[in-house]
């Protein structure tokens, strides 16, 4: 009977997920892009909560992770040909490689997780508003080097002709196993280990708990998640720098914090309904008609009406959607 | 003294004034976080809103004391509200809900500012007139370099009289300390407060003066990074008392400048990487900040 509790808390997740996909496809193909997008997201996202939920520490730096995976994934699946109109400057070794759609993700994944266990080491040390300013740190310096380091990427330039390869299908298998990451990550004996210290620090700590290694384990294991996500991002559009930096950084932290930071349920759910309104939002400012209504918001509307939503989330309710809490199909 | 790191009085100069009026804005987050412990991310968005009144007026044609006026005015106006509308219904929730409700509130101000004046911006002309040069012995400063630091010394001043010498300021300092404790003593806890988010409206208001001299282009995103760079000083001084912050602020606008004017053209992209490599380093070695000396322990 616990096995079968405990698996609600994976089924959950999940199976949101794949409605959304499921619900993906019956749409015309200009709106599956946003149904694409909103997985990517909820990959994001639950990359974020594996370390965020689960540590109770805010990171501002997580993007700087998915900026590296979708660097790495980028640099590596450009086509050989197309690679010296793009990055004239690129580095021997990169410039002559390139990888299929899947190793691409793999090592979007591996760079990511190296780089946030390099960051880690250091930076775990930290706590409280330190530990926050030094992530933002890190973002910083990941957008100032990506941006004009062109041994490496693109630079100031747009990553084009990425192949294309994350459809519906590939953004929801990407989500699941993201999810299930998280999930297993969860219920193992690091992630319970770290929810301790989350709760009394003394306590976990009386336990034997080790703050530092615990943290270390999440920062990794979430910074090769982002990794993945961000491998996922860039083959679903061009992107630059800007794409992944303060905004996504935003929108991500408002989702999970909106949706219950410490759980994997709040996370899915915050990434999915800020996506759903993001999105009708979206939509309706390219002018629709909803239910014989014909709706034409001006341009600009989308994120002030996700800001003031996200405010007043916070505000009446700041444990989020859920609560915080993990999903319960059948309560007992 | 300073030619073999390829730095000249005007850029020492410079580097002075952008600490003066960081430091401005650090006493401004500083002053908020001490009654409130709220780290306002849309700090910002207020020296961009003042920015963008002071841009408005120019193109209205209006005399320069009439615009500082709107400014003020703009910026107070919407201190208040925030803190009606958002800092007082998230009083007593954790600081991790508190900055990412302030995150959510810059991007909304962000957002509005983009919609009503589109990406481009407007331009702020009236005060131009500080950007030329005066000439002291051969050495060409800008007007609104030395105004910055007399303006930036002479509001530090004032703060200090008003926390060290009157009531409110005793309150406010008491409440900085323990606030709780503060309000069973008999502090007004609104009054308090309000007077603290006045303050630093108004040296938001400061800041947007200057930095609309320097910098006349103002755009939605105004003022947003010069707020990271604050916040991290902040941080790097030591958030909990106004010296320590106003410190780091002004270290981190000094080291900013000095080191924009120091690189060779090759490298000078790479400033912020410098920078806010420096800064975490910084955190590591004094994790409670560099300018203070008591132990405190915050949770985010």
């Amino acid at each position: 009977m616990k096995r079968f509790a405990d698996l609600q808390v994976l089924a959950g997740p999940a199976v949101l997920v794949v409605v959304a996909a499921l619900l993906g496809t019956t749409v015309s193909v200009s709106t599956q892009g946003y149904f694409t997008d909103a997985l990517v997201k909820v990959a994001i996202v639950v990359a974020l909560y594996v370390f965020v939920g689960n540590s109770g520490v805010l990171s501002f730096g997580h993007i700087s992770f998915v900026a590296v995976g979708a660097w790495t994934a980028g640099v590596l699946s450009v086509p050989a040909s197309e690679k010296p109109a793009i990055m004239p400057n690129l580095a021997h070794f990169l410039r002559d490689r390139t990888t299929g759609n899947l190793s691409s993700l793999a090592l979007a994944a591996l760079v990511g997780g190296v780089c946030a266990l390099i960051v880690a080491l250091p930076l775990m040390r930290l706590s409280g508003l330190a530990a926050g300013i030094a992530t933002f740190a890190v973002l910083e310096i990941t957008h100032n080097l990506l941006r004009y380091e062109e041994k490496i990427g693109p630079g100031l330039n747009t990553f084009s002709s990425v192949p294309e390869t994350t459809g519906l299908r590939q953004a929801a298998l990407g989500a699941l196993f993201v999810v299930v990451v998280a999930f297993a990550y969860s219920r193992s004996r690091f992630g319970r280990l770290l929810r301790a210290t989350r709760e009394d620090d003394a306590a976990a700590r009386a336990v034997g708990a080790s703050v530092y290694r615990q943290r270390l384990i999440a920062f990794t294991i979430s910074g090769a998640l982002c990794g993945l996500a961000g491998g996922l991002y860039v083959h679903l559009l061009p992107l630059n720098t800007e794409t992944v930096y303060l905004d996504l950084t935003f929108i991500t932290l408002a989702m999970l914090v909106v949706g219950g930071a410490t759980s994997l349920w709040g996370a899915v759910v915050g990434a999915l309904a800020v996506s759903a309104i993001d999105s009708g939002l979206a939509v309706a400012e390219n002018g629709t008609s909803f239910l014989g209504w014909h709706i034409d918001l001006p341009a600009g509307t989308r994120v002030i009406v996700v800001g003031a939503l996200m405010a007043t989330v916070l505000i009446l309710r700041p444990s989020g959607l859920t609560g915080g809490r993990e999903v319960k199909l059948w309560p007992r | 003294m300073l030619a073999f790191l390829n730095i000249d009085w005007q850029t020492l100069a410079d580097a002075v004034a952008l600490g003066s009026i960081y430091a401005l804005m650090a006493v401004g987050i500083g002053l908020v976080f001490g009654v409130l412990r709220l780290v306002n991310f849309a700090y910002g968005q207020l020296v961009m809103a003042g920015a963008f009144a002071l841009a408005m007026a120019s193109e209205w044609g209006w005399p320069v004391w009439a615009s500082i006026a709107l400014c003020f005015a703009v910026v107070l106006v919407l201190s208040l509200l925030m803190d009606r509308l958002v800092f007082r219904p998230l009083r007593g929730h954790s600081p991790a809900v508190m900055l990412v409700a302030t995150f959510a509130v810059a991007f909304l101000m962000q957002s509005v500012a983009l919609l009503w004046f589109g990406p481009l911006g407007k331009i702020a002309t009236s005060l131009a007139y500080l950007n030329r040069p005066w000439t002291i012995s051969t050495v060409d400063i800008r007007k609104i370099t030395i105004v910055s630091v007399v303006v930036a010394v002479l509001c530090l001043l004032l703060l200090h009289l008003l926390l060290e010498r009157t009531e409110i300021g005793l309150h406010m300092r008491a409440s900085s300390m323990d606030f709780e404790t503060a309000r069973m003593l008999g502090v007004r806890a609104n009054r308090v407060i309000a007077v603290a988010v006045l303050l630093s409206g108004a040296l938001a208001a400061v800041v947007a003066v200057m930095l609309t001299v320097q910098n006349p282009l103002v755009t939605p995103d105004f003022a947003l990074r010069d707020t990271i760079v604050v916040l991290a000083g902040v941080v790097v001084g030591g958030m909990n008392r106004p010296v320590p912050a106003t410190l780091g602020g002004f270290s981190i606008g000094f080291a900013s400048g000095l080191l924009g004017g120091a690189l060779p053209t090759n490298q000078s992209q790479y400033l912020d990487s410098f920078i806010f490599a420096a800064v975490i380093i910084v955190l590591l070695v004094r994790p409670n900040g560099l300018f203070t000396t008591a132990k405190t322990v915050e949770r985010v």
